[in-house]
């Protein structure tokens, strides 16, 4: 019994006596004090100093877009530091290129806030917002990919803009230890501000996993947005749009958009998919073609069986491009879907007379 | 016997190589051995966080454990020694010597989690070092421990341009390359032992 009571204090007074060294120290070494962070010179937010730029900003509501959560994997989170934020990290390497590093460009997840700083963050982060939603539905529209709508709590609403996107915050489930962001893109025409809907395919990863197997009609989603640059571009440039898979999603909410407008643009949409099972929403675009007159479809299946009985075009996207572009000097081209497929476009297109500043890219990774 | 201090240190960095013969602290000497001048860092905080760890092990295995009966409990805490120490240097580190805390930031904290260290501070005990033998021995086998990653770097840094079987590519070659250099440092063992 003695035995037992002196292991068990003297491991206990020496982790005590250790753990009251680390405390002291993180009070007087790792304190800080207040710190002011200076966004594009005109607002100023006092903030603990010692934390991440990431976590201080989201103290203060503004939503800096990352997808992991803040441990320096997916360098989504860039923000250009002007004054303060020390030395650049090597953690930071793989994300910021040379040319962005002389600019000033930091990951914030890795920046630490340990003196007054001066950042710029694009101005539209400050519409950026934290929504709790219901899910209201959840309907197959193929095998792999969900179409899930959202509607938000409290009569909150959302302003965007079509193609957009927004991140789901996947909660701690069965199969998976922590939250993390990944965002998915906005299907809806900005009119629907109370409700969205978002296509999202599986791929076996933490997010779609949850999605797929354990989200129901009538759980809570918590959800951050709207955040990117891909977005609808005004002018009367003729459109090609060329998407894959769940790639369809911001390009759906920018068709529809130009349908409740009336926005009559020349529009070819090129969809890729491997068989008709793939295959989804054809109805509504369908439909679309007679809001919009000049819109067009383009559809290919890559791999097409023999139950599929397809007589259209075969091969893929890239295939489509190939045949039916010709010139593409005052045309606008809004690219959707998995990097590769996105890489192998833009050459494509550029060998087109496509200009580089026409052509609009979201890489779904 | 007694062993010379100086001799522990040697045969520390030669003989009795951390990863050359006893194979601890792979798993960043693995993951960590790409550049020279990472390496070296990490070397670097492996020395120092090595010296002062086996200090503090020490004086509380033979001040506190011994008196008390309790060395079965060692594995326990010299792992929350050098967790807390770890911890203790990144703050004093970040604070105090920012240029530092950018060449070690991101390894300190992998050091916890070296087996080397926990090694040092179990072979000192097992072998019944002194404490400056335990200081020298720490000190050595930090200073074996940079030489063998710094050593691997370079031969790595060469081997970048050449061509590697695809399989082979990363740790695959790293372990291969691993085994050739211990076999190399066999040839110091004759000089001294001190097992």
């Amino acid at each position: 019994m003695r035995e037992i009571i002196i292991t068990v204090a003297t491991i206990s007074s020496i982790s005590g006596v250790l753990a009251f060294l680390l405390s002291l120290a993180n009070k007087t070494i790792g304190n800080y004090g207040e710190k002011t962070v200076t966004i594009n010179d005109e607002k100023d937010y006092v903030v603990e100093g010692g934390e991440t730029l990431l976590s201080a900003l989201i103290e203060e509501n503004i939503f800096i877009p990352s997808a992991c959560g803040g441990k320096g994997s997916c360098g989504y989170c860039k923000v250009k530091v002007l004054e303060g934020g020390g030395q650049f990290l090597p953690t930071e390497k793989g994300y910021v290129t040379e040319e962005e590093r002389e600019e000033g460009i930091r990951l914030s997840c890795q920046c630490k806030v340990k003196e007054n700083m001066k950042i710029e963050i694009p101005e539209e982060l400050f519409n950026v917002e934290q929504f709790e939603t219901t899910v209201a539905k959840m309907e197959n529209l193929t095998d792999k990919i969900k179409l899930v709508r959202l509607e938000f709590q409290d009569g909150k609403e959302m302003d965007y803009k079509p193609g957009q996107y927004i991140q789901i915050l996947t909660p701690i489930y069965k199969e998976s230890f922590e939250e993390i962001y990944r965002a998915y893109s906005i299907t809806t025409p900005p009119s629907s501000k109370n409700a969205i809907e978002l296509f999202i395919g599986y791929a076996g990863g933490i997010c779609t996993t949850y999605v797929h197997d354990y989200l129901k009609e009538g759980d809570p989603l918590t959800i951050v947005g709207p955040f990117g640059d891909f977005q609808y571009r005004e002018g009367d440039k003729e459109m090609v749009m060329v998407a894959i898979g769940t790639g369809m999603a911001p390009i759906m909410s920018i068709l529809r958009y130009m349908a409740e407008e009336g926005i009559d643009r020349k529009v070819t949409f090129y969809f890729g998919a491997r068989t008709r099972s793939d295959q989804y929403m054809m109805d509504e675009l369908e439909e679309l073609k007679e809001k919009l007159p000049r819109f067009e479809l383009k559809l290919c299946l890559s791999r097409p069986t023999e139950e599929d009985d397809w007589h259209g075009e075969v091969g893929r996207v890239t295939d489509l491009l190939e045949k039916f572009e010709e010139n593409g000097e005052n045309k606008e081209a809004y690219l959707c879907g998995s990097p590769p497929m996105i890489d192998a476009i833009i050459p494509i297109l550029k060998d087109k007379g496509f200009k580089e500043e026409d052509i609009l890219y979201d890489k779904f990774e | 016997m007694t062993l010379n201090p100086f001799v522990i240190f040697f045969a520390a960095i030669f003989t009795n190589n951390m990863i050359l013969s006893n194979f601890l602290g792979m798993c960043s000497f693995i993951a960590v051995s790409n550049e020279i001048k990472t390496s070296f860092s990490l070397g670097e905080a492996v020395t120092f966080v090595l010296g002062f760890t086996s200090i503090i092990n020490y004086l509380i295995y033979h001040k506190i454990l011994v008196p008390l009966n309790l060395e079965y409990l060692r594995y326990i805490v010299f792992i929350i020694v050098i967790a807390s120490f770890v911890q203790l240097v990144e703050m004093i580190i970040d604070r105090y010597f920012e240029t530092l805390y950018y060449t070690l930031g991101v390894f300190l904290p992998l050091i916890t989690v070296n087996c080397a260290i926990l090694g040092v501070s179990l072979f000192m005990i097992i072998r019944d070092y002194s404490l400056i033998q335990s200081v020298a021995f720490s000190i050595g086998s930090g200073l074996g421990w940079t030489l063998a990653i710094v050593a691997m770097a370079g031969i790595r840094q060469k081997i970048k341009k050449n061509p590697i079987p695809k399989g082979l590519e990363g740790p695959g070659i790293t372990l291969i390359i691993t085994g050739i250099m211990a076999l190399a440092f066999i040839g110091f063992s004759g000089i001294v032992q001190i097992q």
